[in-house]
């Protein structure tokens, strides 16, 4: 196939990665000093790159790419409407979490041209991965990801506490690739090719199983699922603010969509073999995700496990199978980062003599002192815990349908208890906000981050409450394609 | 190739021993992190092992391919790890495994 046509098929990628290089040259000469600018520029980039993902799902068709003939005739790389889905939601985030970390920058002494190129590299991997039709495309983007997160964890040179985040993040990292990796090494042996096509089409084995395990650890990790969490915690502690914000929302999105992927197409025929894994992954993950939060005062180890148990719902619309459950998970992990952006840039503008505020004390009496942001943040943790007139509801509630068509009463049933008990942090944050007598006065908030939590939480009240068939109509086209 | 004397089963249990002792030298060492990263190339190098055996018995191609791309990039975590130990040293003084122990809620 042609060369260009195939850059074409790429095309956000690509110019993410063309900005990327480019970048790379302009701050090397630049320095610091325009660290602003390519920051923007880089917002630029990724909303770009957004929007081109989303025409080419509007044209919606599913494309191979980079076929050649005797090595990988299915194309290492295929645009379809379910992963196109998920990048325009993985760039959109990206671009909004980079644009609102402005202000934290600044104040930590953090403005490194390297910040915003290494939030384009790691948004070109999660997007590559996304895009893999090939184990190799696969493990090559989801290292490209991994890779500058670790970096992004660490930014923060002088703090202990971030060096020792990206260690952690760094060695269990490395070690779920290794995971990954041997897993796909035994998929390979067993089936005779690295293309989802080949794997598809090949017959069940033990060794294909054992590699699927593997195979699964390694992505259910990149994913922050239990028992592959445990590093979730300390690294959303230890980074700096801007960074968790961006973890926990585009490559969360693109971890659950690669997962889900990989399962619906290269193993869809394996079913049998990882559709119990995944209901007991699921299921652990939002008991520990619940539980774990329970006793924690740190709003950011609060929220890390907040996020382990979302990706556990999202989980059930993975196990549920290709059918009932593509598209609920898109809904429910599109609505969960959006409402998650919201809430990282509320705790974000939340500053105390110019330090981020991090226990959940700190945010007592927020109402009196700002008012509007004590405001979008309760609908936002309403949206996140799922409560009723908040969209985050509607996410759930199609997982949950989605689990029940799928005879997975049980999943659903652990789901509900785990929703009763996460309310129980949920609704401390909001008692702290609403309820406790102000501490001292805080800072200054930045225009940028009050305007994020501006657009998403009246995204979640009322906007999507009222159109979520819109989101629902494109998530269902996208599973369908 | 596949004679009485050499066949893919040895090739697939050196990789697993390889795999099982770079696991097992990630979680069981308590003394330094430096064999913490060692032990991730051993897990990488066990890959490669089978991904290019399975090539050869496969008759296909792409496990070689596919063992260029992790060498490649094998170099380049060993690069961002070693970076960000230098980071936590310089913060913290000393390596230690057990002493990884600011963040714990």
């Amino acid at each position: 196939m042609d060369f260009l046509a195939d850059i074409n098929n790429a095309a956000p990628e690509a110019i993410l990665a063309g900005f990327g290089l480019v970048g790379l040259l302009i701050g090397a000469i630049g320095g610091d000093r325009i660290s602003g600018l390519l920051r923007l520029l880089s917002v630029v980039a990724l909303a770009a790159a957004a929007v081109v993902a989303a025409i080419q799902f509007g044209r919606g068709e599913a494309i191979s790419a980079f076929a050649s003939e005797p090595l990988a005739p299915d194309g290492l790389y295929k645009v379809s409407l379910f992963t196109l889905f998920a990048k325009v939601v993985t760039y959109a985030l990206a671009a909004f979490a980079l644009l609102m970390s402005g202000g934290f920058l600044k104040t930590a002494q953090m403005e490194r041209y390297e910040y915003p190129l290494l939030i384009v590299f790691g948004s070109l991997g999660a997007g590559m991965m996304l895009s893999a039709n090939d184990l190799m495309t696969l493990y090559v983007g989801i290292e490209t990801l991994s890779l500058s997160s670790y970096v992004l964890a660490a930014f923060r040179r002088d703090s202990i506490k971030s060096a020792e985040a990206g260690l952690k993040y760094f060695v269990l990292g490395a070690l779920a690739s290794g995971l990954l990796l041997y897993g796909s090494s035994l998929v390979y042996g067993f089936t005779g090719g690295t293309g989802y096509a080949a794997i598809a089409a090949a017959p069940s084995s033990i060794g294909l199983t054992f590699g699927l395990v593997f195979l699964i650890c390694g992505l259910a990790f990149k994913a922050s699922a239990a028992p592959f969490h445990i590093w979730t915690p300390d690294v959303y502690e230890g980074a700096p603010a801007p960074v968790v914000a961006f973890f926990s929302t585009a490559p969360k999105i693109a971890a659950v969509g690669v997962l889900a992927h990989v399962l619906f197409t290269a193993f869809g025929p394996h079913a049998g073999s990882w559709q119990q894994i995944l209901a007991i992954i699921a299921a652990l993950s939002m008991l520990i995700g619940a539980f774990g939060a329970l006793m924690q005062n740190s709003i950011k180890r609060i929220l890390a496990y907040s996020s382990i148990s979302n990706v556990g719902f999202a989980l059930i619309g993975v196990a549920a199978g290709a059918e009932q459950g593509a598209a609920a998970l898109l809904v429910y992990m599109a609505l969960y980062v959006v409402a998650t952006l919201g809430l990282f840039g509320g705790v974000l503008a939340l500053r105390r003599g110019g330090r981020a505020i991090d226990q959940v004390s700190d945010l007592n009496g927020l109402v009196k002192s700002k008012p509007g942001i004590a405001l979008g943040l309760m609908v936002l943790i309403f949206s996140v815990a799922g409560i009723p007139p908040a969209a985050g509801f509607w996410g759930k509630l199609q997982v949950f349908t989605a689990g029940i068509s799928a005879d997975l009463l049980w999943l659903v049933l652990v789901g509900a208890l785990a929703s009763v008990v996460s309310l129980g942090y949920y609704l401390r944050l909001v008692w702290a906000m609403f309820m406790k007598p102000a501490g001292e006065p805080l800072d200054k908030t930045d225009m940028s981050v009050g305007l994020v939590v501006a657009i998403t939480s009246l995204a979640m009240f009322p906007v999507l409450t009222i159109v979520i068939q819109i989101l629902l109509d494109l998530a269902m086209r996208a599973a369908g394609g | 190739m596949a004679g009485a004397e050499l066949g893919l089963g040895h090739y697939m249990a050196v990789s697993a021993a390889l795999f099982t002792i770079g696991v097992f030298g990630i979680f069981v060492n308590r003394k330094n992190i430096i064999v913490i990263l060692m032990s991730i190339e051993l897990i990488l190098l066990s890959v490669n092992i089978n991904l290019v055996a399975f090539s050869v018995f496969n008759g296909t191609i792409m496990g070689q391919v596919f063992a260029m791309l992790v060498l490649t990039v094998a170099a380049a975590e060993a690069a961002v790890g070693l970076a960000i130990l230098v980071v936590y040293f310089r913060n913290r003084g000393e390596i230690a495994v057990e002493d990884v122990n600011v963040l714990r809620g």
